[in-house]
């Protein structure tokens, strides 16, 4: 290992034409298109491919008499002014507003906890917060949903042991707590871990200079572990961003034992599927399914563009 | 910088090894453990484990003690033997073919995602060519596409492909993961040295020899995370299973699952109300091989997770 000399620069690619007339480099450049080429056909024809056809979709209009017709945007037209669209959206987006900034402030909490140190049983707790991740989010509504039931659940039980109020988990005003709290107790762990493993790869003689200066674990934490977090920070945000506009599989869910409650436009996604599913509207369904996809990618881009823009003074 | 190899340039950045770990656990041990810090995990440990507490307690019982007994203890007559038993048997074993389906679903698409992520996120890191950047930030930009709101006309195309009611309308879009692709390209960055591969070109090795070869095997940790996290995506898939199939011998767990309690819900105290016990028992046996993969893959896809939420 003495052909050291050859070490580029982290993070960026040499290009092929900086080594001109060797064999290695034509055949480098043929050979990439061909690495990346499965990947990028099934891309082509599973991402591009249904987004354009919702788009098309989206253009037209099944009517009662003579079939379907090219209606132009009316589509869009009528979905912003669908009240249970727009409440759907609205929905979704109270629930990404309250859940997210908690979810991710725990997680950072955990995280931080973990790598300081200070704890006893680190890997057991570690382990034991991530682990609702592996569990699906049919079988983590299920055991919620028992859970909350107001007449055999454990928590009415004891309330009503102890002669307290029994909390109506599943009620109108309560239903959006009880849905955040399901997907907190999900996905707490998988943010957790995602920051943590961040947290890893920050050499730690940073943290021996800054005590050696008399730096708490608190000042370390917020001085130097959380700046170097804002990647790891973004990318969790950027996924809850997309997870929680597009809530479906708990609120369908749970839709069973609270039907007064959720109804099928509860979330903008449960409305899509209704639509195209009990309503038979496909068109109309691809249009609130583009709509829906084109409000995550704003709402993303909105993070990424907040992000940045506090990094550049 | 001269000094450094370019294995001691790369390595570390992504990959805390056990020798690193050992390292650092040394210097905290070192230090003093916060018994309140402790106290405060354990109870949020608690919030974390108090539902999976209560699903095995509660597939030790019949559907008439989860009623009746104290959902946190278990009840006079315990029958988790019989629970299973029951569950595997309900409807001729239609429990057991869910099961599999979802172990073949998760399986190909894992692995197949994970080859194909690796073999692109590769090629985006070490190769230069035409439209690459227009490739890439395509898929970049894909990350952001939800993939409930792609399901409904992948829905629609597939019916008119035939495709719907199939295995592959699970397994072929669960093989792309943009964001695999990216983690990978990420990976490959740091943990595939230029020298070596131009050391096997020399040596005279075909680029799909020396991916086989010599790459895949560099990109293992990251080849496992991408693995493990389609995995676990297709795993517990609810939504696309849910339109794309409709014949219960093609369902996977989930949906599965979700039909069974729908039944029991509506189909109240009749004389087929055992449906309760079955789906807790049903939902502690579908969890059981993911937390089992998770725990003894750890250390790969913990180290491998790192790389994406370094970069940015």
């Amino acid at each position: 290992m003495t052909a050291t000399t050859t070490a580029s620069p982290k993070g960026r690619r040499r290009d092929g034409p900086a080594r001109p007339g060797r064999g290695g480099a034509s055949r480098r450049r043929s050979a990439g298109p061909l690495f990346v080429a499965p990947f990028m056909v099934l891309f082509l024809l599973l991402y591009l491919a249904p987004l354009g056809y919702a788009a098309y979709l989206s253009l037209f209009q099944e009517r009662l008499i003579g079939g379907t017709a090219f209606v132009g945007l009316d589509n869009y037209t009528q979905a912003l002014t669908d009240p249970q669209f727009l409440h759907g959206v609205g929905r979704v987006a109270l629930f990404f507003v309250i859940q997210v900034p908690l979810m991710l402030l725990l997680a950072l909490l955990f995280a931080l906890a973990l790598d300081s140190g200070l704890l006893r049983l680190a890997r057991v707790i570690r382990l034991g917060i991530f682990v609702p991740y592996a569990v699906p989010s049919v079988v983590a509504s299920l055991m919620w949903g028992y859970l909350y039931g107001p007449d055999f659940g454990p928590f009415a039980r004891i309330a009503r042991k102890v002669s307290l109020p029994v909390p109506d988990f599943l009620s109108d005003g309560w239903m959006l707590g009880s849905l955040a709290n399901i997907v907190t107790w999900e996905f707490v762990g998988y943010n957790m871990i995602i920051l943590y493993a961040a947290l890893r790869t920050i050499p730690t003689e940073l943290y021996e200079a800054a005590s050696m200066d008399g730096a708490g674990a608190w000042r370390i934490a917020w001085s130097i572990k959380i700046p170097a977090l804002r990647p790891a920070l973004l990318l969790t945000l950027l996924f809850s961003v997309i997870g929680s506009f597009q809530l479906f599989n708990e609120p369908k869910l749970l839709m069973n034992i609270a039907p007064d409650v959720i109804t099928s436009s509860y979330t903008a996604n449960l409305y899509a599927y209704t639509l195209a599913f009990t309503g038979q509207q496909v068109n109309y369904a691809a249009t609130v399914s583009f709509l829906l996809g084109l409000v995550i990618v704003i709402a993303s881009y909105a993070v990424l563009l907040t992000a940045n823009r506090r990094r550049t003074p | 910088m001269t000094a450094l190899t370019p294995e001691a340039t790369v390595a570390p950045a992504v990959e805390p090894t056990a020798d690193e770990q050992g390292r650092k656990r040394h210097r905290q041990s070192a230090r003093r453990r916060s018994t309140p810090l402790t106290i405060a995990m354990l109870a949020a440990l608690a919030y974390f484990l108090l539902p999976l507490l209560w699903l095995l307690i509660a597939s030790t019982k019949s559907t008439q003690d989860l009623f009746n007994s104290f959902g946190l203890w278990f009840s006079h007559a315990p029958q988790l033997l019989t629970n299973i038993e029951d569950t595997f048997t309900q409807d001729d074993g239609v429990f057991v073919r869910w099961l599999l389906n979802t172990v073949v679903y998760a399986g190909v698409s894992a692995v197949g995602a994970a080859l194909l992520a690796a073999a692109g996120g590769y090629g985006f890191s070490k190769f230069r060519f035409r439209g690459d950047r227009t490739a890439f930030s395509l898929v970049l930009g894909a990350v952001m596409v939800p993939t409930t709101a792609l399901a409904i006309p992948t829905y629609l195309l597939f019916a008119k492909a035939g495709l719907v009611n199939t295995p592959w309308a699970i397994i072929l879009p669960s093989l792309v993961n943009p964001f695999g692709l990216y983690l990978m390209r990420v990976y490959a960055e740091d943990a595939v040295p230029d020298s070596i591969l131009e050391a096997a070109r020399i040596d005279g090795a075909g680029e799909a020899r020396i991916f086989f070869r010599i790459v895949l095997r560099l990109l293992s940790p990251g080849l496992v995370t991408v693995l493990l996290f389609t995995l676990v995506a297709t795993w517990n898939n609810y939504f696309l299973p849910l339109i794309m199939l409709n014949d219960p011998d093609l369902y996977p767990v989930t949906v599965g699952l979700s039909s069974w309690a729908a039944q029991a819900q509506n189909g109240g105290a009749g004389a087929s109300s055992d449906m309760f016990a079955l789906v807790v028992t049903g939902s502690l046996i579908s969890i059981v091989p993911l937390v089992v993969a998770f725990l003894m893959l750890q250390r790969y896809w913990q180290s491998g997770l790192a790389s994406g939420g370094v970069k940015q």
